[in-house]
């Protein structure tokens, strides 16, 4: 405990004696005034004191200012023990309300701390720590078992499992050895590790997630905008009322007693601090934000959480996003020539290029074609590959190439990608590629249904028939396909005029070729987004690794933080009208007004808690 | 430029909100957000000024809580 709260707890704990002792000793209460105002100042000192500076330097209406107004305005109508515990409640409160602000602060900012704060190199023979920071690329550094990696590099010696949660939110090891890349913020869980650093310190993935979790503060959400302004006004208001109450009833009212309406007006006064409202609804935002980013799903700012929250539509992006993005061919079908002719023409073809098509065709085909043999390669976009193979003209692609080319095929209706090939004026045959379904992308989607988003969408440049697979499969209903990738943008667009106020469009792209999609949706969401800057760039959400699983994950955490914080504003206006009319209409005493004030605040903190805790 | 500052013994949160709106007024600020939840300051400003700047914040943010130190 700090030095401070030590003499926080010693006044509190003097005053609450020394108060109690005025209280029972039988002497008449005009006798206690000098005790009193003893007391009140060694309760108060600081408050007044803080109250006065303020003042000097122009700033009215702070809450030391309403403070030492309520309190000495109390011992003006005689109210003295009012006066010493209401500033004893108020300093007990705030005591309670750093203290647990300070926690919750504390145990976001361990939530997303993922840094290592030193590197160990070697000098002399010797392994040293040293500074991350003074690591420069092309430096050795080494990683010991249960150490986090502090920059990212490449293993040059040695071989370990890592642990990636802190990236990923997965704790499934990852097996690394010579060769691999190795990310910062990872655990090295078994052998030592001798890294070759690639990046910087404050370039490596974990000072860049930390930073883009830091940085999502400041993009507050509408609600927290909304809640300052209200607090902007609501502080004057609350205050020029309490003037009108102490002054007016008694002008105006028969019998009615200034004393009696100065002390209504205190409350008044006690009352009229927003700060309930505005400590616990940027730390509620704070906290999803934290908790979010311990799951791998980083949020770029409270505003997207309240959008994701609001999600009726949602948009998904095929290839990458509910599938693996990575193909396999599932039938090799000959016609006219063998297995391995066909196969032998396709690879050579495709052998130019690194498209993950011409790459699953190349891995069953077995060996690396001989391109010396291909010449005058020709990708035709939308169709496919003319070359010349061994000299002779070889045609590799979809059916709009063999018409072009007029060679007779026969029309293939498969689910998947269809790649012809042609040898002359010879039909040689069809191989069909296609792409699986994620593990889990069923299981995402049935999670999001029951979370309530029923309007799911999948867009694809894939032909009509592997889109309404897929889409049957994983159970969605509203398909689009065949698109090209400026046509996702207009389909997103139209969706967007479909739908009603206060609800919002999500789009789930890999982030590499829809950025201008992920633009135009009220949330981007990138996904397998590690070690892909330009993805993480584009998004307004980024899901480190590629579980479609963390899309629903990250509903429920928008959903239960939009709820908190709405629960803590219902909380503090409920507490804070009550008490206003319990005061105003004589029912409501100061105490209630401090619980109003500091005791609500504490409540709420301790509600906004519960984002991050996950209950 | 845009850097992250950390704001210590930043206690009330209506205080964070009058900093806020002052600093976005000192010449040379772009744009300036504080988080009151992760008591950080987040500037933009306009190239070679920020020294300044961060003066002039300095002294808005102890004049409305004369505790509140900005650290970088």
């Amino acid at each position: 405990m700090a030095k401070r709260q030590k003499i926080d707890i010693a006044v509190i704990m003097a005053t609450a004696i020394s108060l109690f002792v005025l209280l029972i000793v039988p002497v008449d209460n005009s006798a206690k005034l000098i005790p009193y105002i003893a007391v009140y100042l060694l309760i108060g000192y600081e408050i007044l004191f803080k109250a006065g500076r303020n003042i000097l330097s122009g700033e009215i209406f702070d809450e030391n200012f309403l403070m030492s107004i309520a309190t000495i305005g109390a011992f003006a109508i005689a109210e003295y023990p009012e006066a010493v515990s209401v500033m004893l409640f108020y300093r007990v409160g705030e005591f309670f309300q750093d203290y647990v602000l300070d926690k919750s602060r504390k145990s976001i900012s361990d939530l997303v701390d993922i840094k290592q704060d030193y590197a160990n190199v070697e000098v002399n023979g010797e392994l040293i720590k040293k500074d991350p920071h003074n690591i420069k690329v092309g430096d050795i550094i080494y990683v010991k078992p249960g150490e986090r990696i502090p920059l990212d590099g490449v293993v040059i010696e040695g071989s370990s499992s890592l642990d990636a949660s802190a990236l990923t939110g997965e704790s499934m090891p990852k097996d690394v050895s010579k060769g691999d890349s190795v990310l910062s913020g990872c655990i090295n869980l078994s052998g030592l590790l001798t890294v070759k650093v690639e990046k910087p310190y404050t370039d490596s993935t974990a000072s860049k997630i930390l930073e883009l979790v830091e940085y999502a503060s400041a993009k507050k959400a509408r609600t927290e905008k909304f809640i300052t302004r209200f607090a902007r006004i609501y502080t004057p208001v609350v205050v020029f009322a309490a003037a009108f109450l102490a002054v007016l009833p008694p002008l105006l009212i028969q019998d009615a007693s200034f004393k009696d309406w100065i002390h209504r007006a205190l409350i008044f006064l006690v009352v009229s601090c927003p700060c309930a409202l505005v400590i616990s609804i940027p730390l509620g935002f704070f906290g999803g934000i934290g908790r979010a980013s311990k799951r791998g799903i980083l949020v770029k700012g409270g505003n997207y959480l309240e959008n994701m929250a609001m999600v009726d539509t949602m948009v998904f992006d095929k290839t990458g996003t509910l599938t693996e993005g990575t193909f396999e061919v599932t039938q090799i079908v000959p016609r006219n020539s063998t297995k391995e002719e066909l196969l032998r023409v396709s690879a050579h073809a495709e052998g130019f290029s690194n498209h993950p098509i011409a790459e699953s065709i190349i891995k069953v085909y077995g060996k690396e074609p001989d391109t010396r043999k291909v010449r005058n390669v020709e990708e035709i976009a939308g169709h496919g590959i003319k070359a010349l193979l061994d000299g002779e003209l070889i045609l590799v692609g979809n059916d709009k190439l063999m018409e072009k080319h007029g060679i007779k095929y026969g029309r293939v209706d498969k689910i998947g990608t269809v790649v012809h090939a042609a040898k002359g004026s010879v039909y040689l045959g069809y191989i069909v590629i296609s792409d699986k379904i994620k593990i889990d992308t069923k299981g995402a989607v049935e999670s999001l249904k029951r979370e309530g988003v029923h309007n799911l969408v999948m867009l694809t440049g894939d032909s009509e028939r592997t889109a309404v697979h897929v889409a049957k499969e994983v159970g969605i209903r509203k398909v689009y396909s065949s698109l090209l990738p400026q046509d996702k943008v207009s389909i997103v667009e139209k969706l967007l005029a479909e739908m009603g106020k206060k609800k919002t469009l999500v789009f789930v792209g890999d982030g590499m070729n829809d950025a201008p999609v992920l633009m135009r949706a009220d949330v981007g969401i990138a996904m397998g987004a590690l070690g892909s800057d330009s993805a993480i760039e584009a998004a307004d959400i980024v899901i480190m690794d590629d579980k479609p699983s963390k899309i629903p994950e990250a509903v429920q955490i928008a959903k239960k933080t939009v709820r908190i914080v709405k629960q803590n504003i219902t909380i503090a206006l409920f507490v804070k009208i009550l008490v206003l009319l319990l005061g105003a209409f004589g029912f409501a005493n100061m105490w209630a007004a401090v619980f109003a004030d500091v005791g609500v605040s504490i409540i709420t903190i301790l509600n906004a808690v519960r984002i991050y805790k996950g209950y | 430029m845009r850097k992250t500052l950390t704001l210590q013994n930043l206690g009330c949160a209506s205080c964070a909100d009058k900093m806020e709106r002052r600093i976005n007024k000192i010449d040379g600020v772009i744009s300036a957000s504080i988080s009151f939840a992760a008591q950080k300051l987040f500037l933009e400003v306009e190239e070679g000024k920020f020294e300044k700047i961060v003066e002039k914040a300095q002294q808005v943010c102890r004049k409305i809580e004369p505790d509140c130190r900005i650290v970088y």
